[in-house]
């Protein structure tokens, strides 16, 4: 078990974000972890990283990385898992990045961040651009002169740099126009095999999910309402909101409404 | 029956800087009710010739012809009188509606945009708006931060149907929606159709809303038409790699299949001489020689135009989707 | 026709105005001093035991009082009750703060919102006027009016006035631009709405926090520019009961008198931070974003 979320307690003041009770990622596993706003799908990812106290929220429950308990991890513990054993990419890949900073530098100290010398920082960079398709000429670009797609690629390959076992990915694509998507998509899937990921998922996009993974779980107003393989979920739907929820997705080949 | 079409573009251009974000694009709208679909992805033009159509920007080269009168063309109370009868509904619910105007008021402010009501009949109207866009008439004295997303995009449909427009222009109106709020738009947008008769022009980059909603759709790829057509057409048989392309990289629902090449597929260049070339040659799998140095003509090809030297070839191979059940 | 939607995560109604003042305790304290402030500055004239001594009457046998039952604050050099004084300053100082800010916001905030909203040549044009004021710093023009006029507190709050107003010029036009910028203002447009409607129905009364905010924390800082002045002998002039004025005349006996010095800087201190208060306070209130995170 890679990632193990149980009877997860997020809550801002008296107002309970996220009450989940079950939730795994296991080795080399892509979760899609589905929901509408207000879901509490990011509040969950944020809480693996330890990023929900800083925003205000109290965590209780246990989030366990191959055994480690990760809640109530000091600071200085969590530093060092971030980024190195857990990642996390988001949905604006542009603003993830210091706009100060060209590529090349970011991956540098990024790597050097946790202990990994300049020499081999800079090898690593470029095998990592290579991984997901990118040209080693974009290591001397700023964050703005890269295009969206560009942009989430070098987040992704920044993950891959730092050798992360865990990929926390919170609606990478949304932004993305859907040629975009659909490389970026296929990326993850490559990356899974190659590296060695584990990948949770976060989308409101059930088409998206259908595509990559192979386990999903629905989550409506902090809890999960239904999980299990992709296939299940999605062609035989036990709760009512995930059959809404499938209902609503607007479908090729349906014919016109108007 | 009047068969002159209600809007047509002619040769639109714009440019913004150095960068031609419209570059040539001619279509035409029927009378409603009727739904053209405007798709493309980011860097198409899309939003801007929707701006061009109802003057929010202005455009350097072109007619826009509006029951034959050219809206660039108008000034004063001409102007005027188009606003009445082009509106426009922007993608984003947030910044759409004044945070500190009610919207009784903000409807109420629109219905009288154009001509002089008495408050009864005023508040008659904005009652109506409000239960014909499926808002009860307690919303009338909320503030838009006290609505939902889909909520205010309700609003800004009724403040667009206050001043009784004759052609609606819908930019992204559901991308920034839930899915389940969006579904519910698109019923709306439909149910209204009906009701007004409307004609509307839907941009969005979704097929399957274009599908749902527009009878004929155009495909924008960095400020050319590269096919316009029958929106069946189009979506069962594209003619262009652009639109095979689109067509194919939609996620299916239904079936997942193996990893086809993760390539570099990417959001497109600009070049500047695109003049003297076809835009979408540098990610084109059927690229030749011709395509570098002669842009292509829109021509029809089987019941649709098509900008592109080996349209017939497109044709004949289909498009093979990234990730769908079936290659067709 | 189409179902009521009424579940699509509705927000809470704003809270009531006592709701709003148990949440912000910062903002409850500096109102209710700030209105203190203001109700002595009303009824000074009414709660003063010695009216006659914030004007010129002088009592020759009771100076340098220290404070007593008779006199709260003891007594100036020249025998006046200090405690009616600084009541009565109270009354200046909050005039020439109303004054001031009045000035400010009804030149600052048309020319601000007016080159903020239109662009181009109009802001360029007014936002020139506007820096030409900002270079005269308040002191050195308040120095140059009282060598050609005499110094008083007319016309210090002159000479404040005319280097305060820039600042909300400055401000509305930020706000206004940044304001003109949104969608609903593309709305306005594509609606057919007049650009003057527009601007008077939509960017001014979005252009206003800042400027609320601004004008309630200015309250103290021109209280400290007007007690400035005078204490450099260019603003109120004996025997007007200024606040800056009595601090200039009893810093020579400080150690010794310590209450002529204490009580009007007092004074000045609590209104100048009450203020302040009020204004950090507003702020926070009036984000209207505050409300959706109640959600």
């Amino acid at each position: 078990m890679k990632l193990a979320l149980r009877d997860l307690r997020i809550a801002f003041g008296r107002r309970t974000v996220v009450a989940l009770d079950e939730l795994d990622l296991e080795e080399e596993e892509i979760v899609g972890l589905v929901g509408e706003s207000g879901s509490g799908k990011s509040m969950t990812a944020l809480a693996v990283l330890g990023l929900a106290g800083p925003a205000g929220a109290t965590v209780q429950g246990s989030i366990a990385l191959d055994g480690l308990e990760l809640v109530g991890l000091p600071e200085r513990k969590l530093r060092d898992l971030r980024g190195r054993r857990v990642a996390m990419i988001f949905q604006s890949p542009v603003s993830a990045f210091s706009p100060v900073f060209r590529v090349g530098d970011i991956f540098i100290r990024a790597l050097r961040l946790h202990g990994i010398a300049r020499g081999d920082a800079v090898a690593r960079a470029q095998e990592a651009l290579r991984e997901v398709l990118l040209g080693p000429d974009l290591l001397h670009r700023y964050p703005h002169q890269l295009s969206g797609g560009q942009a989430q690629r070098i987040a992704i390959a920044l993950a891959v740099a730092l050798r992360a076992e865990v990929l926390l990915a919170d609606e990478p694509t949304s932004a993305l126009d859907v040629t975009v998507q659909a490389e970026i998509i296929d990326l993850l899937r490559l990356l899974r095999e190659r590296e060695r990921m584990s990948i949770l998922f976060i989308s409101h996009d059930l088409a998206v999910v259908a595509q990559l993974c192979d386990r999903v779980a629905v989550m409506r107003s902090g809890k999960i309402v239904e999980a299990g393989p992709t296939e299940n979920v999605l062609q035989r739907p036990t709760a009512a909101y995930t059959s809404e929820l499938i209902a609503a997705v607007p479908r090729l080949g349906t014919g016109r409404t108007a | 029956m009047n068969t002159t079409p209600l809007l047509e573009v002619r040769e639109l251009a714009v440019r913004f800087g150095s960068v031609r974000a419209v570059d040539g694009v001619s279509f035409e709208l029927a009378r409603g009710p009727f739904g053209l679909g405007l798709v493309g992805e980011s860097g198409s033009g899309k939003t801007t010739i929707a701006r061009a159509v109802v003057r929010l920007i202005d455009a350097d080269r072109g007619t826009i012809r509006f029951d034959g009168t050219d809206v660039l063309e108008l000034a004063g109370a001409a102007l005027r009188r188009y606003r009445q009868a082009a509106q426009i509904v922007f993608q984003d619910p947030d910044g759409t509606l004044d945070p500190r105007m009610r919207i009784g008021s903000a409807l109420a402010e629109a219905a009288t945009a154009h001509r002089r009501l008495p408050r009864q009949a005023v508040r008659e109207r904005v009652d109506r708006l409000l239960d014909e866009v499926g808002l009860d008439n307690q919303h009338r004295r909320r503030f838009p931060h006290q609505l939902s997303g889909g909520q205010r995009q309700r609003v800004a449909i009724a403040r667009a149907l206050a001043v009784e427009p004759r052609l609606l222009v819908l930019d992204e109106p559901t991308s920034a929606l839930d899915v389940t709020v969006q579904a519910r738009m698109l019923k709306l947008i439909a149910d209204l159709r009906d009701l007004h008769a409307l004609a509307y022009l839907l941009i969005s980059h979704n097929l399957a809303v274009v599908e749902q909603l527009c009878e004929e759709t155009v495909v924008l790829y960095l400020g050319k038409i590269v096919e316009a057509g029958p929106t069946d057409t189009l979506l069962s048989r594209p003619a262009h790699p652009y639109t095979q392309a689109l067509r194919a990289a939609v996620p299916d629902l239904e079936a997942k299949l193996p990893v086809r090449d993760a390539g570099a597929a990417d959001t497109p260049a600009r070049v500047d001489d695109w003049a003297s070339a076809c835009a979408y040659h540098p990610r084109c799998p059927l690229a030749i020689d011709r395509c570098r140095i002669e842009p292509p003509p829109l021509r029809a090809v089987e019941g649709r135009r098509v900008a592109c030297h080996r349209a017939e070839d497109a044709l004949a191979n289909g498009y093979r989707p990234l990730h769908a059940a079936s290659a067709e | 026709m189409t179902e009521v939607v009424l579940s699509e995560g509705e927000l809470a109604p704003p809270r009531s105005l006592r709701a709003v003042l148990r949440a912000n305790p910062l903002l409850t304290a500096a109102a209710a001093l700030g209105v203190v402030l203001v109700l002595v500055a009303l009824l000074a004239p009414l709660i003063a035991p010695h009216p006659a001594d914030a004007g010129s009457a002088t009592h020759p046998l009771a100076t340098f009082l220290p404070p007593s039952s008779h006199h709260l604050f003891g007594t100036d050099p020249v025998g006046r009750d200090l405690f009616s004084r600084v009541l009565y300053g109270a009354r200046i100082s909050l005039a020439v703060a109303a004054a001031v800010i009045g000035f400010s916001i009804l030149v600052g905030l048309p020319l601000g919102v007016i080159a903020g909203a239109l662009g181009g040549i109009a802001d360029t044009v007014l936002m020139r006027i506007t820096d030409i004021f900002l270079a005269f710093p308040a002191l050195l023009l308040a120095l140059a009016l009282a060598s050609v006029l005499t110094p008083s507190v007319t016309n210090a709050t002159i000479a404040i006035s005319i280097t305060w107003w820039p600042w909300y010029a400055r401000l509305a036009r930020g706000q206004a631009a940044s304001v003109a910028g949104r969608p609903f203002i593309a709305a306005c447009k594509a609606l057919g709405l007049s650009p003057t409607r527009t601007m008077l129905r939509h960017v001014l009364p979005n252009s206003l926090t800042p400027i609320i905010v601004q004008a309630s924390a200015d309250v103290g800082g021109v209280i400290l520019t007007a007690a400035a002045l005078s204490f450099l002998g260019l603003g109120a002039q004996d025997p007007t009961p200024e606040w800056g004025l009595m601090v200039n005349q009893g810093q020579a006996y400080f150690a010794t008198q310590w209450w002529l010095v204490t009580f009007p800087g007092a004074a000045i201190l609590i209104s100048a931070l009450a203020f302040n208060l009020l204004g950090d306070g507003l702020r926070d209130v009036l984000d209207p974003r505050r409300v959706v995170e109640r959600r």
